[in-house]
C-alpha cells in the first residue's frame, strides 16, 4: 500500500518534471526561430540591388549600403591581418619559449577576462588611444578590433598548439632541427585548424561589433577605395544598422541589414562547423 | 677497446631526484650495446643524455664527464643540433611527422641544407633502402606517414634518422610498441647496421639483447651495475644482482 502511493507521486514527479524541460525547451526553440523569421521576413523584401550597389544620396533620397558593406570588408580584412601574427606570435612564445610558467598562467588568465569585458569599455579605450590621435577612422576602429579579438585569437592558438603531441616535437629535435625550424615545420602545421577556427570565431565578432566602433570608426557613408576608406570615418553594417534605426527611423533599411548580418552568421557558423570536420577528417588519416 | 663515446662519473637529477649516480662507461666504435634494467632503472634517460634530448626537460641538471670523439658534449663549442646530427635517435613509439612518406625521410636533409630536388631524392631513396622499407613504399611516398602500419612507421623513422648520416644511432626500445615480425625485421636491421653505425639500444627484452648485441650494460636503480660482452654478462655474470635480474628474479 505504501509502496503503491509512493511510486505514483514519484510518476508524477517525474511527468511534472519532464514537462517543465518541454516547455524550457519549446520557449528557446520558439524564440530563436520566431526571431530569426521575424528579421528575415521584414528584412529580406527590402533587400534590393539598388540598396546593395549603391551609396546614400540626399539628392536623389535613396539609402544604399554599399559603402557599409565595403567598410565591414576592409575592417574584418585590416583586424585579421594585424591580429593573426600578434596572437598567433604571442601564443608561440607562450607555450614553446616562456620558461616562467607563472608568468604564463597570469597572462592566460589576463586573456580570458580581457575576453568577457563588455565591448563598449574597448570602445572607449580605443577612442582614447586610437581616435584621439588619428581621429575618427576606420583604422582606429580596426585597431581597436584588433585588441578586442587579440585574446581570442591567442588562447586558440595556444589551445590547438598544445595539442601537437610531445613525440613530433622530439622527432624534428632528435634529427638536429634547431627550434625555430621545430616551431615552423612541425609545430605550426598542426595548430593550423586551432588559428583557423579563431579567425572564423573572431570574424563573427567584427560583424557584430556596433559598440566599440561607435565611438572610433564613426557613421559616415562616403564610398571610398580601400586606403581612404581607413583613414576616414566609415560605418559598418553593425552601425549603419544601429544609424538608420535610430537616426533616421529607417526600419525597413535597418532590418534588411539585419536580415544580411543574419544570413552571413549563419554562413559564418556553416564555415566554422566545416572547418572543424574538415580538419578531424585530415586527422584521422 | 677505443671508445667513440665516454662518459665518466655521470649524475643526472630531475630536480631533486637523482636518476642516475656516477656512470661510467666506454662505447666502441661500431658495436651494438644493449642498455638492460628495470623500468625506472635510469637507462633510458642515459640513453637521451648521450644526444642531449634531455635538455628538453625542464629541471635536469647534469653532472660529470660525456665525450664523442674525444669532445666534451657539453662545453660552449658543440652545437646541439651538429651533435644530434651526428648521434641520431629512434624513439619508443613510432612518431613520424604527419607528413608525406618523402617529406619525413626529406626532414632531417632539408634541416641540415640540402636544397637540391636529386640529391634529395637519392638520400631518400637510400636511407629507406638501408631501413628495408624502400619496396613497401616506393609507389606511395606522396602519401601520408600516419597510414603505415606501425612496424613500417618504426622503420621510417629509422630510416628518417640514417637519412642525415649519423655515426651512432640510439634506439629508445625501439621494439616494444610492435608485433614479433616487424620486430625481427628491426632486429635484423640493427644487426646489418654495425658495419656503418655504433647503436646503443635500450631494451626490455633480454632475447633481444642476447640476439643482437654485443656488449650489454646492466642498470639498476641509477647505477650501471655491470656493463661486458653480452656473452659473459647472460652465461657468466659477475654481479649477483645482474644475475637476479636475468634470470627473472626480479625486474
Amino acid at each position: 500500500m505504501l509502496k503503491q502511493s509512493l511510486s505514483k507521486k514519484r510518476k508524477r514527479f517525474e511527468w511534472i518534471m519532464k514537462g517543465m524541460m518541454w516547455l524550457s525547451a519549446g520557449i528557446t526553440a520558439a524564440l530563436v526561430i520566431f526571431l530569426v523569421a521575424y528579421v528575415l521576413l521584414r528584412g529580406i523584401p527590402h533587400i534590393s540591388w539598388q540598396l546593395l550597389s549603391t551609396k546614400p544620396s540626399y539628392l536623389t533620397e535613396s539609402i544604399g549600403i554599399l559603402p557599409d558593406i565595403l567598410n565591414t570588408v576592409y575592417i574584418v580584412i585590416v583586424t585579421l591581418l594585424i591580429v593573426l601574427p600578434l596572437g598567433v606570435g604571442a601564443a608561440i612564445y607562450l607555450t614553446e619559449y616562456a620558461s616562467n610558467q607563472k608568468v604564463v598562467s597570469v597572462i592566460e588568465y589576463a586573456a580570458e577576462t580581457l575576453s568577457g569585458i563588455p565591448s563598449i569599455i574597448y570602445g572607449l579605450v580605443g577612442m582614447l588611444l586610437f581616435s584621439n590621435n588619428m581621429g575618427t577612422c576606420l583604422m582606429a576602429g580596426a585597431l581597436t578590433l584588433v585588441i578586442m579579438n587579440l585574446p581570442t585569437i591567442m588562447r586558440t592558438a595556444q589551445e590547438s598548439l598544445k595539442t601537437v603531441p610531445r613525440s613530433y616535437r622530439e622527432g624534428a629535435f632528435g634529427l638536429g632541427a634547431g627550434k625555430w625550424r621545430v616551431i615552423r615545420t612541425v609545430v605550426l602545421p598542426g595548430c593550423v585548424d586551432g588559428v583557423i577556427t579563431g579567425c572564423i570565431l573572431s570574424v563573427g565578432r567584427i560583424l557584430g561589433e556596433s559598440a566599440a566602433l561607435l565611438f572610433t570608426a564613426g557613421f559616415a557613408h562616403a564610398l571610398n577605395g580601400v586606403i581612404d576608406a581607413l583613414a576616414a570615418p566609415g560605418a559598418t553594417l553593425t552601425v549603419a544598422l544601429y544609424f538608420y534605426a535610430k537616426e533616421q527611423g529607417e526600419f525597413g533599411v535597418a532590418f534588411a541589414i539585419a536580415a544580411i548580418l543574419m544570413i552571413l552568421t549563419i554562413l559564418i557558423n556553416f564555415a566554422a562547423a566545416f572547418a572543424q570536420k574538415h580538419f578531424a577528417k585530415r586527422r584521422k588519416i | 677497446m677505443s671508445g667513440i663515446i665516454t662518459a665518466k662519473d655521470m649524475c643526472l637529477w630531475y630536480g631533486n631526484h637523482k636518476a642516475l649516480n656516477n656512470v661510467s662507461i666506454e662505447i666502441s666504435e661500431k658495436s651494438i650495446t644493449a642498455l638492460i634494467g628495470p623500468s625506472g632503472c635510469g637507462k633510458s634517460t642515459f640513453l637521451k643524455t648521450l644526444n642531449r634530448m634531455n635538455d628538453l626537460i625542464p629541471g635536469v641538471k647534469i653532472t660529470g664527464d660525456i665525450r664523442y670523439g674525444g669532445m666534451d658534449i657539453f662545453s660552449g663549442e658543440v652545437d646541439v643540433n651538429n651533435l644530434r646530427k651526428e648521434i641520431g635517435m629512434v624513439f619508443q613509439k613510432p612518431n613520424p611527422f604527419p607528413m608525406s612518406i618523402y617529406d619525413n625521410v626529406a626532414y632531417g636533409p632539408r634541416t641540415h641544407g640540402v636544397t637540391n630536388k636529386v640529391e634529395l631524392d637519392g638520400i631518400v631513396e637510400q636511407a629507406l633502402r638501408d631501413a628495408a622499407i624502400w619496396d613497401e613504399v616506393k609507389d606511395r611516398l606522396k602519401k601520408n606517414a600516419l597510414g603505415m602500419s606501425g612496424g613500417q612507421q618504426q622503420r621510417l623513422c629509422i630510416a628518417r634518422a640514417l637519412a642525415v648520416k649519423p655515426k651512432i644511432l640510439l634506439m629508445d626500445e625501439p621494439t616494444s610498441a610492435l608485433d614479433p615480425i616487424s620486430t625481427s625485421k628491426i632486429e635484423e636491421l640493427v644487426v646489418e647496421f654495425k658495419e656503418k653505425y655504433t647503436i646503443v639500444m635500450v631494451t626490455h627484452n633480454m632475447q633481444q639483447a642476447v640476439r643482437v648485441s654485443d656488449y650489454t650494460a646492466f642498470f639498476l636503480h641509477g647505477e650501471l651495475i655491470e656493463f661486458d660482452k653480452t656473452d659473459s654478462i647472460f652465461s657468466q655474470p659477475k654481479d649477483q644482482r645482474t644475475e637476479d635480474y636475468i634470470t627473472g628474479r626480479f625486474g
